[in-house]
C-alpha cells in the first residue's frame, strides 16, 4: 500500500504550487501617501490561472498593493511606488512602459458596479475599439458577445443590447463590468471588492464566474469576507499594518494558519 | 493565550461546547466504572442505574451536535474555531459511544448473575477497567488543558491495554475449555472485555481528536497495537 506521510504530501503540494508559472512578482514593494507609508517591503507573487485572494483589516494595505500591479495608483498625487513589479518579467513601473497598454493586460472592476453611461453594448465595446482590437463591426459583435458570454451575462441581455447599462440591476452591471474588463483580453484581472455591493445570489453568480475565468485569466482579488476568498482563492495573503503577514495555499489559510494575526484575524478576535 | 472573540456571544458558544463535553466525560467515566464494578460484585442495582443513565449521554450528544451545526451556520467559525467544533462533535459521539459500551456491560451482569466469576479473573478485568478508565480520565483532563505532550502519551499507551485484553481473551478460552457450563457465562465476560477495551481505543480517539484541535494535523505514525485476538486461535492450532 502507498500511504505517504504528512510532509511527504505537503512537500508534493509545495513542488505543484511552485510549477505554476509566476505572472507577476512583487519585490520589496512600498508604497508612500505624501510622508504616511502605506505598504511596508512586500514580497509577494501572484501565479497565473491561479486566484489569489488579498485578505486583512481595512487599512492593512491590501487594496494599495491592488492598485500597485497595474498602477492605478499613479493617478493619486503624492503617491510614490519603491521595490519592483513585474508581469511576465517586465517591470511595469519602467518608465518606456505604456500605461494604458499596461491596464489593458492588467484589467481591473472595482466594488462598485461603474457602467459607462452608454448602451451595454458600447460599455463591452468600447475597450476593444480604443484598443484596435476588432477589423470590422462583424469582429467587434463577436468580442461583445463573448465577452458577455464568459461573464454569464449574455443570456439575460442579449435581446437589449442596445439599452443602457445602468438599467441593469447591481449583480448584472457588476458583471457587465467583467464583461468590460475581459472584453480587451487581459492577461490579469484585479478584483477590489467586485461583490460587496451585491446581494448573495448576485455574489454567488460574481464567484462562479472567477472560478471559470481561472481557466483564462489570473485573478487577483481583494476582499472583505473571509469565506469569499475561502470560497474562491487557490492562494491567500494576509496584510496587517501595511505588511504582508502570510501568504499560503488557502485551504491551509483557513484551517490552520502559520500566523497568529492571520489566526485571530479570521476567526474574528482581538488582536 | 488566545484572545476572545469579538462577537462576545460566539465565546460563549463555544464554551457551551467544551462545558457540555466535559459534563459528558464525567458521566461516561462514572458509567463505566459503575458497569465493572456491577459485573465483580453482581450488583444488579448499580447495572440498572448505569442502564438508565445512558439516555443521559444520548441526549447531550444531540445537543452538542445541534449546537455546533447552529455554530457553524451562524458563525462560519475559521481555523481552530473550526477544528475547536468539529473537535466537539466528535468527541460528543466517542463518549456516547463509551456510554453504550457500559451500558452492554451492565446489561450482561444479568446474564452472568448465577455463576460464580473466578476471583482472578475479576480482577483481570477490574485491571483492564482501571487502565481504560484512566486513560479516559487522563484525556478528558487532556481536553481541559491541551496539553499536547500529554495526548501523544494517552495515544501511545493503548497498547497496554490490548495486551491485557488478549491475555484476558486466552484466559477465558481455558475456562470455557475447562468445561462446558463455563461457556456461557464466559462468553458474557469476553464480551464485557471487548467492551472495555474498545472504551480505550475511544479514549485514544480523542487523544487523537485534541492533537489535532490543538495543532490543525493529525499525530505522526501508526498507534501502537498489541491486540493479538484475532490471531489466538491460529496460534493455538
Amino acid at each position: 500500500m502507498n500511504i505517504m506521510t504528512e510532509a511527504a504530501t505537503e512537500e508534493l503540494l509545495e513542488k505543484k504550487m511552485n510549477a505554476v508559472p509566476l505572472k507577476m512578482v512583487g519585490k520589496d514593494v512600498s508604497v508612500y501617501y505624501g510622508d504616511k507609508r502605506a505598504l511596508y517591503d512586500v514580497n509577494l507573487n501572484v501565479r497565473e490561472n491561479t486566484v489569489t485572494a488579498l485578505i486583512g483589516p481595512s487599512g492593512c494595505g491590501k487594496s494599495t498593493f491592488l492598485r500597485t500591479l497595474n498602477r492605478m495608483n499613479d493617478t493619486i498625487d503624492g503617491c510614490r511606488v519603491t521595490g519592483s513589479i513585474t508581469l511576465d518579467g517586465d517591470d511595469v513601473y519602467d518608465p518606456s512602459i505604456d500605461v494604458v497598454e499596461l491596464r489593458a493586460r492588467v484589467g481591473m472592476v472595482f466594488q462598485k458596479p461603474n457602467p459607462f453611461p452608454k448602451t451595454i453594448y458600447e460599455n463591452v465595446a468600447y475597450g476593444p475599439r480604443i484598443h484596435g482590437l476588432a477589423k470590422s463591426k462583424a469582429d467587434l459583435d463577436l468580442v461583445v458577445e463573448h465577452s458577455l458570454q464568459k461573464a454569464g451575462l449574455w443570456n439575460e441581455v442579449k435581446d437589449r443590447l442596445q439599452e443602457g447599462g445602468t438599467g441593469l440591476s447591481g449583480g448584472q452591471q457588476q458583471r457587465l463590468c467583467i464583461a468590460r474588463a475581459v472584453a480587451v483580453s487581459p492577461e490579469v484581472i484585479l478584483m477590489d471588492e467586485p461583490c460587496s455591493a451585491l446581494d448573495p445570489i448576485a455574489t454567488a453568480k460574481v464567484e462562479e464566474l472567477i472560478h471559470e475565468l481561472r481557466a483564462n485569466f489570473t485573478i487577483v482579488i481583494v476582499t472583505h469576507s473571509m469565506q469569499q476568498a475561502a470560497r474562491v482563492s487557490q492562494r491567500t495573503a494576509m496584510f496587517h499594518l501595511g505588511n504582508l503577514v502570510e501568504e499560503n495555499d488557502t485551504d491551509k489559510m483557513f484551517t490552520n494558519p502559520d500566523d497568529q494575526r492571520t489566526q485571530d484575524y479570521i476567526m474574528g478576535r482581538f488582536g | 493565550m488566545t484572545p476572545t472573540h469579538i462577537v462576545s456571544i460566539y465565546d460563549e458558544e463555544l464554551k457551551y461546547l467544551t462545558r457540555r463535553i466535559s459534563e459528558m466525560g464525567g458521566t461516561a467515566e462514572q458509567m463505566v466504572g459503575d458497569s465493572v464494578r456491577a459485573l465483580v460484585n453482581t450488583d444488579m442495582a448499580l447495572a440498572q442505574k448505569v442502564i438508565s443513565e445512558d439516555v443521559i449521554l444520548d441526549t447531550a450528544e444531540r445537543q452538542i451536535n445541534e449546537k455546533a451545526i447552529v455554530t457553524i451556520a451562524k458563525r462560519q467559525p475559521m481555523a481552530a474555531d473550526l477544528r475547536e467544533i468539529m473537535g466537539a462533535i466528535r468527541i460528543a459521539a466517542d463518549l456516547e459511544r463509551v456510554g453504550d459500551l457500559g451500558k452492554n456491560t451492565a446489561k450482561r451482569v444479568i446474564a452472568v448473575q448465577g455463576s460464580s466469576i473466578p476471583r482472578n479473573l475479576a480482577r483481570g478485568l477490574e485491571h483492564l477497567a482501571e487502565l481504560a478508565l484512566m486513560q479516559l480520565k487522563e484525556v478528558l483532563d487532556v481536553y481541559a488543558s491541551r496539553n499536547i505532550e500529554k495526548a501523544k502519551e494517552i495515544r501511545e499507551r493503548d497498547d497496554e491495554i490490548d495486551a491485557i485484553y488478549t491475555s484476558l481473551f486466552r484466559e477465558l478460552l481455558t475456562y470455557m475449555m475447562e468445561d462446558p457450563r463455563n461457556i456461557t457465562p464466559c462468553t458474557h465476560l469476553l464480551f464485557c472485555a471487548k467492551n472495555i477495551e474498545r472504551i480505550g481505543d475511544h479514549a485514544t480517539n480523542i487523544a487523537e481528536t485534541i492533537f489535532y484541535m490543538a495543532t490543525g494535523s493529525q499525530p505522526e505514525g501508526e498507534r501502537p497495537k498489541d491486540d493479538h485476538t484475532t490471531s489466538v486461535g491460529a496460534i493455538e492450532e
